[in-house]
């Protein structure tokens, strides 16, 4: 049959001319477009705060220009206590958001498992999220005393909940063709979960994680703060000490570093897998 | 009922094939008391091995309940489904994982009938030969055309190595050329694995250019109303005169069921 010849041709041929085409921009333009509205806006924001400086609403030792905070911050930084301060901080960070983590998995998946436990365990949760991890501190301390343990505690409080609901809002927005489409395959109860119901809430999961994050970083300087242990000197215990000393100039160049890693861990970590998914999935413009 | 010209060429002579699918009086009802949807109401119908029926029937005939029921989706508030041997279906959409590849789509349908790892990469790509998506197996979903990701979802349904294949409005979505090539791909597919097909439509041209046997739903609630049998020998084309003889033939045994629904 000659026409079997002539249809696989005609079906790739119209292959050919379907496949989408997507515009080729080179990957430093793309990053250009990407970085030149933030430099613009710190540019404006640095612009805004030496303005104020120069109004002479407060007297430059109380207030200093980003000049003199920047100078600060170099000088900090090369003399390697901030270094040191900074590895404390990040090694908290990354052990409460660890442990948050795990309790916010376990959490979650425990919750999907069943419909009542969604609609009472659920909205409890989300409940626990608008407590102000400030406001746990006390009660960890008695539990804890000053110890990291208490801020680890916090952290967990704050971080876990967002993470379990990532976790929770994913399963329960998958859309109803997906299940079935498993379904039909064959997949049942724990193969459902493990290969449709998991990968499928996975752009809600990493926007649980990115929300986890601020919580997590929140509760760590509020800890710091508070909870201040003897020969760990960390960023939250440098703004308090700044403050003793009415060190304005350091006290906003630590102020500056903890903007900083907040920002870059969101951008850099979550930010970048947020994208990944995204791209692979085909939920963004190829040319953006 | 029965209709139109000589010869048949479908792929089973009529009477000698097994029933592989049996559905008797099935009923379904949504919801209790005055405001039950009865959706379907004691459907029955046969297939045989081998045999590619199509169902056709206006809006709110049940033809995707009736074919969630098949597949095990659901089960029937009253009456028998019997199956013999695996159900596929595939979907109006594609229904493609986006966090599989292609290629990773089909192999979670092997994966998932229990083809051990080593067999399932050889078994993939024969597949995609099989629907003329060779080499595509890396590209993810999102990045293929209406009608590749529906000849994807054709891999993965024949991945399951069903005895059924159950499809609704699979190519609904598509245009017209598209279409009428997929009908030639599932034809020949068809044709070459011997598999039993029930294909639920609303166009009534597509039914007949692909079916051995047309049945008419009615609607609200559905019940099988005229079974035609296509005598047309195939390959067939959609514009043949013959197709549309016993299209227009069928679509006025419709227009008779939905102007029932006019004066209610």
């Amino acid at each position: 049959m000659a026409t079997r010849r002539t249809l696989a041709e005609e079906v790739t041929g119209l292959d050919a001319l379907e496949m989408p085409v997507a515009p080729r921009v080179s990957r430093a333009a793309r990053l250009w477009a990407g970085v030149w509205p933030k430099v613009l806006a710190t540019v404006l924001a640095l612009g805004l705060w030496q303005l104020v400086v120069w109004s002479g609403w407060r007297p430059d030792y109380v207030l200093p220009g980003p000049l003199a905070v920047f100078r600060e911050l170099w000088d900090r930084l090369y003399d390697g206590k901030l270094v040191g301060a900074v590895g404390i901080t990040m090694r908290r960070a990354f052990m409460g958001f660890g442990l948050a983590l795990l309790v916010g998995v376990a959490l979650g998946s425990l919750v999907t498992r069943s419909k009542i436990m969604r609609s009472g365990v659920g909205s409890m949760i989300s409940g626990l999220q608008t407590m102000p991890s400030i406001a746990w501190f006390p009660l960890a301390i008695l539990f804890f005393k000053r110890s990291e343990a208490a801020i680890m505690f916090v952290m967990v409080l704050g971080a876990a909940p967002a993470i379990a609901n990532g976790l929770i809002a994913g399963t329960d927005h998958i859309p109803p063709l997906m299940l079935r489409a498993g379904r039909v395959l064959g997949a049942r109860d724990l193969s459902l979960f493990r290969h449709v119901i998991l990968p499928a809430s996975l752009p809600s999961f990493v926007a649980g994680l990115k929300q986890g994050w601020a919580f997590a970083w929140r509760s760590l300087m509020a800890g710091e703060l508070l909870v201040i242990i003897a020969n760990k000197h960390s960023i939250g215990e440098q703004l308090q000490v700044a403050r003793e000393l009415a060190d304005a100039e350091w006290l906003m160049a630590t102020m500056l570093v903890i903007l900083f890693i907040g920002i870059a861990v969101d951008a850099l970590v979550f930010g970048n897998l947020d994208r990944a998914i995204r791209r692979r999935w085909g939920l963004v413009d190829p040319a953006s | 009922m029965t209709s139109v010209s000589s010869t048949r060429s479908g792929a089973v002579p009529e009477g000698t094939a097994p029933t592989v699918l049996q559905v008797d009086g099935v009923s379904k009802v949504f919801g209790h008391g005055p405001a039950a949807v009865h959706a379907l109401d004691r459907v029955s119908l046969d297939l045989r091995q081998g045999e590619f029926v199509c169902l056709v029937g206006a809006s709110g005939c049940g033809k995707s309940t009736l074919l969630h029921l098949l597949a095990g989706l659901d089960s029937p508030t009253s009456g028998k489904i019997h199956v013999e041997g695996r159900t596929a279906l595939m979907f109006q959409e594609a229904a493609l994982f986006p966090w599989l590849t292609v290629g990773g789509n089909v192999s979670l349908a092997l994966r998932l009938r229990g083809v051990p790892r080593q067999e399932r990469r050889p078994m993939v790509s024969s597949l995609l030969e099989m629907v003329h998506l060779e080499g595509l197996g890396a590209r993810r979903p999102h990045e293929l055309s209406g009608g590749m990701r529906q000849r994807v979802a054709l891999a993965r349904a024949l991945g399951q190595d069903a005895d059924v294949l159950l499809m609704d409005e699979p190519f609904g979505s598509l245009d017209a050329m598209t279409r009428d090539l997929l009908h030639a791909e599932l034809e020949r597919l068809w044709t070459d694995r011997g598999f039993t097909v029930l294909f639920v439509t609303h166009n009534v041209r597509e039914a007949v250019r692909l079916a051995d046997r047309v049945l008419v739903l009615t609607s609200r609630p559905g019940r099988v109303a005229a079974s035609f049998d296509v005598h047309i020998p195939r390959p067939r084309r959609i514009e043949t005169p013959a197709v549309s003889a016993l299209a227009g033939e069928i679509t006025d045994q419709l227009s008779v069921e939905v102007r029932r629904h006019g004066h209610a």
